[in-house]
């Protein structure tokens, strides 16, 4: 009841006239700033963040989640449209929507991703409301040995997401595991796989850049080579009953929904994890329990269901360890973070209690931005689709442009650029050559936080590794972990079993 | 909350006034001014405590339209500041470019002799604060002096006292050193990539103890969940409810436990007298407002406006300082 009362006191704040034109206002930029390839919600959030101080603190956080929420549901346009992840956490949402868009359902594609984002956002809100400084906790049981389990239980699902090949898989996993090692390593303080001297290699691989590389430019050329220009995308078109048949299949998703929003919804918690990682992972466990694992990444609708659902879960949960700890769950609270701090706000398991109509304005708010940002999406669709009509001789040029740009805003560097190009020609060559992409990219997203908890955890243990598995929360995940690893094995051994026995049977 | 919201929109009025008298004067004596927006580089990645230091003062430089073209923030933080630091050198003669600092300004170019980084080169702007560190415990454990640690710690072990910090090398390492050095005592040190996260994870009990700053702790230690023993620094230097906690000098463990995190503003080299004036003067209203005095007394920082030959001075003396430490940990020769 008191949760109720307090959230009522919350909406009563949002709706004022001032907030909700803030939340409408936010949503929209969000939702362009969300398309840009390359601008994700930390660059929005970060440019306009000055804008906040002519509003109070409480308008200024409303804001600025309103924009989170709305770049959440953009960053799923452009990676669906162009192909190119709009950003980081909607990577996996270009696995199956692009090839999607390839085949003339477009439009069922962005319905989807805008529904899941809802549902998503919508789960993990609720979950927010009524279990926010419990799972505070949780996040805090959460050490090094917890988040390399985590992370390990995500690199097992990639085995899943690589097809049949599995040698082919593990190579793509090494790839990206050797890229996500350069830079700084924290443990020894020495930088690593400074390739050439070169400065830019400092601040490490910027995985948008691998990520724009392998699915912008790559993409693209792979297009023009098989389609020579006939890309059938202009068939999608938006009418009545195709949004009815295509909101009728998605609905058939309903498990995988719940399941992304869930699992992004307790990844989103985890300091340090963030939206990224908890959509790639709802990804793979999407397809590693799917039916028909096989028809992922050819444009499942489901594909695109799993991660929407769960990076839009996770923005919410990563404001958790933000309020409740002050440790930001991903960059994007982590410029909030910076926020608060120039709104006075100090927070911290007291923010609760002592910013009572700022806390529960933020919640209230979250569940007004999400309706708004889905009104919002499904009204721009049809002219999304429109930039699809053009012919790809306009479009081709459009989205390489795009691509440099993505490529050099997160770090203002050419030197990302470069090497996002170089990336661009290595993505196309390693897909003719029928190797899968998505575990370089994974690898890239989960090695920098894999690799310094496993040594975080071995150097408290002193080199013994009893550590992942003598810990309750740590010894579960592991298990599964390691389960999901041999289920491929168990897979290969049923199938010649099959193979075997069926004769036999028949004898 | 209301009322917060209009006397800021009032402040912000006041100094837009303020602003349009400031530039007039500033063009009758023929002063520098920028003519693009100036790139604000970080020496560190987002999110952390340099981080918000930065984008708090950029905060204040926009809020208060102290300067006529807008502060950008960037982050260089790769290599230890090794990027930031080669980005500058890069940047030589360049009026459009400052950077905030922090104590990798001295240990990077030690570190990293490769890098060819010499910071006697660059232009010193001003030193906004000294930033202070402070011994932290979990509150549940029963430790409340000083003496309780070292016995807490000798009886563990050096095998089984996880004392957490930031990277290797860097300053959480440096203090831990001094640390382990007057008390005779050992510990394994986890380095962790924030600050922040050291916090949390002395909270969450992965970790027995923490040398954090202020800002990174006032959050748990208002809850009641970590608990401060002592601070490095000189005996009534810090203000505010920071200063309560007592000093290793006070606790009679001598005046060498003293260690700070200087934040400054360096531009790069060979720029022009007046550009310089140019910045110095923005970063003086920044540091004379209230905003500024404010946030120093609550995240226990101690003022430290430095300018001109003093903040070369300051570096030199620092960096020399940093050397030793380097040496004594063994990780320069």
């Amino acid at each position: 009841m008191d949760i109720l009362n307090l959230l009522m006191g919350g909406f009563a704040i949002t709706f004022e006239p001032l907030n909700l034109g803030l939340v409408i206002f936010g949503c929209t930029v969000g939702l362009f700033i969300g398309a840009m390839p390359g601008l994700g919600s930390v660059n929005g959030v970060a440019i306009l963040l000055p804008m906040t101080f002519l509003v109070p603190p409480t308008s200024a956080v409303i804001f600025l989640a309103a924009i989170y929420y709305g770049a959440m549901y953009g960053g799923a346009i452009s990676s669906i449209m162009l192909g190119i992840p709009g950003a980081s956490t909607a990577v996996a949402t270009t696995f199956d929507g692009r090839p999607m868009a390839l085949k003339g359902q477009a439009d069922k594609a962005l319905i989807a991703a805008a529904v899941a984002s809802f549902v998503g956002g919508s789960i993990s809100v609720v979950l927010f409301t009524g279990f926010a400084p419990l799972l505070a906790e949780v996040a805090l049981k959460f050490g090094p040995p917890e988040q390399f389990a985590l992370m390990l239980m995500a690199f097992a699902t990639f085995i899943g997401l690589g097809g049949d090949d599995i040698p082919k898989t593990f190579f793509s996993i090494m790839i990206g595991l050797a890229l996500s090692a350069v830079g700084l390593d924290i443990i020894s303080g020495e930088p690593r796989l400074i390739f050439f001297d070169l400065p830019g290699f400092f601040h490490g691989i910027n995985f948008l850049v691998l990520a724009i590389g392998i699915y912008g430019i790559g993409e693209m050329l792979w297009t023009v080579e098989v389609s020579k220009g006939n890309v059938e995308m202009s068939k999608a078109t938006v009418t009545i009953a195709r949004t009815l048949a295509a909101l009728k299949d998605i609905a058939k998703t309903w498990k995988t929904m719940l399941m992304g929003s869930v699992l992004g919804y307790f990844v989103g918690i985890l300091p340090a994890a963030g939206a990224t990682p908890g959509a790639l992972m709802a990804y793979g466990i999407a397809k590693s329990t799917a039916k028909d694992p096989d028809s992922f990444g050819k444009g499942n609708v489901a594909g695109v269901v799993a991660p929407e659902s769960a990076n839009n879960a996770a923005s919410t949960g990563s404001m958790l360890p933000m309020l409740t700890l002050g440790i930001p769950g991903s960059p994007t609270t982590a410029i909030l973070l910076g926020g608060m701090v120039i709104w006075g706000l100090e927070p911290g398991p007291l923010l609760f209690v002592q910013h009572e109509e700022f806390v529960w304005g933020l919640i209230a708010s979250l569940y007004a931005a999400n309706f708004f940002a889905l009104i919002i999406n499904i009204a721009f669709i049809p002219a999304f689709i429109m930039v699809l009509k053009m012919p790809f001789t306009i479009l081709a040029p459009i989205i390489f442009c795009l691509c440099v740009v993505g490529g050099y805003v997160p770090t203002q560097d050419m030197h990302d650029v470069w090497l996002m190009l170089i990336f661009g020609i290595v993505g196309y060559l390693m897909r003719k050559l029928d190797y899968p992409l998505a575990p370089a990219v994974l690898a890239i997203v989960l090695g920098p936080i894999a690799e310094p908890t496993m040594r975080q955890s071995l150097i408290g243990s002193h080199g013994d590794i009893t550590i992942f598995f003598t810990r309750p929360i740590s010894g579960a995940i592991m298990v599964v972990a390691i389960l999901l690893l041999l289920m491929p094995l168990i897979k290969i051994y049923k199938n010649r079993n099959k193979a075997n026995g069926g004769p036999e049977k028949t004898v | 909350m209301k009322k917060l919201g209009v006397s800021l929109l009032s402040l912000g009025v006041a100094a837009g006034v303020g602003l349009g008298s400031f530039v007039t004067t500033g063009s009758a004596q023929a002063a520098w001014e920028p003519k693009k927006p100036i790139e604000f580089v970080i020496m560190a990645g987002k999110g952390g405590g340099a981080d918000k230091l930065a984008r708090f003062i950029q905060s204040l430089i926009e809020k208060n339209k102290l300067s006529p073209k807008p502060f950008i923030p960037v982050n260089k933080g790769g290599g230890s500041g090794a990027e930031a630091l080669t980005y500058l050198k890069s940047k030589s003669g360049d009026p459009h470019v400052v950077m905030a600092t922090l104590n990798s300004l001295y240990t990077t170019p030690l570190r990293q002799p490769g890098l060819g980084v010499d910071i006697a080169t660059f232009t010193p702007i001003t030193r906004m604060a000294e930033d202070t560190f402070q011994l932290w415990v979990n509150s549940e454990t029963s430790i409340k002096t000083v003496d309780d640690y070292v016995a807490a710690v000798k009886k563990a072990g050096p095998a089984a006292w996880k004392m957490g910090g930031t990277g290797k090398g860097a300053e959480d390492s440096l203090v831990t050193a001094m640390l382990e050095k007057k008390f005779g005592i050992k510990m394994t040190y986890i380095p962790y990539k924030g600050g922040g996260t050291v916090a949390k994870e002395l909270v969450g009990n992965q970790i027995n103890s923490t040398v954090n700053n202020p800002s990174e702790q006032v959050g748990f230690w208002d809850a009641g969940r970590s608990r401060p023993l002592a601070s490095f620094t000189p005996k009534g230097k810090i203000t505010g409810k920071f200063g309560a906690i007592p000093t290793f000098a006070e606790l009679g463990y001598g005046d060498d436990m003293v260690y700070y995190m200087q934040r400054s503003v360096i531009a790069p080299s060979d720029i022009d007298d007046e550009v310089r004036d140019f910045y110095v003067g923005v970063f003086e209203k920044v540091y004379k407002s209230d905003e500024w005095q404010n946030y120093m007394k609550s995240k226990g920082l101690i003022p430290g406006w430095l300018t001109g030959k003093a903040l070369t001075d300051y570096f030199v003396e620092e960096q020399a300082k940093h050397k030793e430490l380097l040496m004594a940990t063994g990780d320069i020769k």
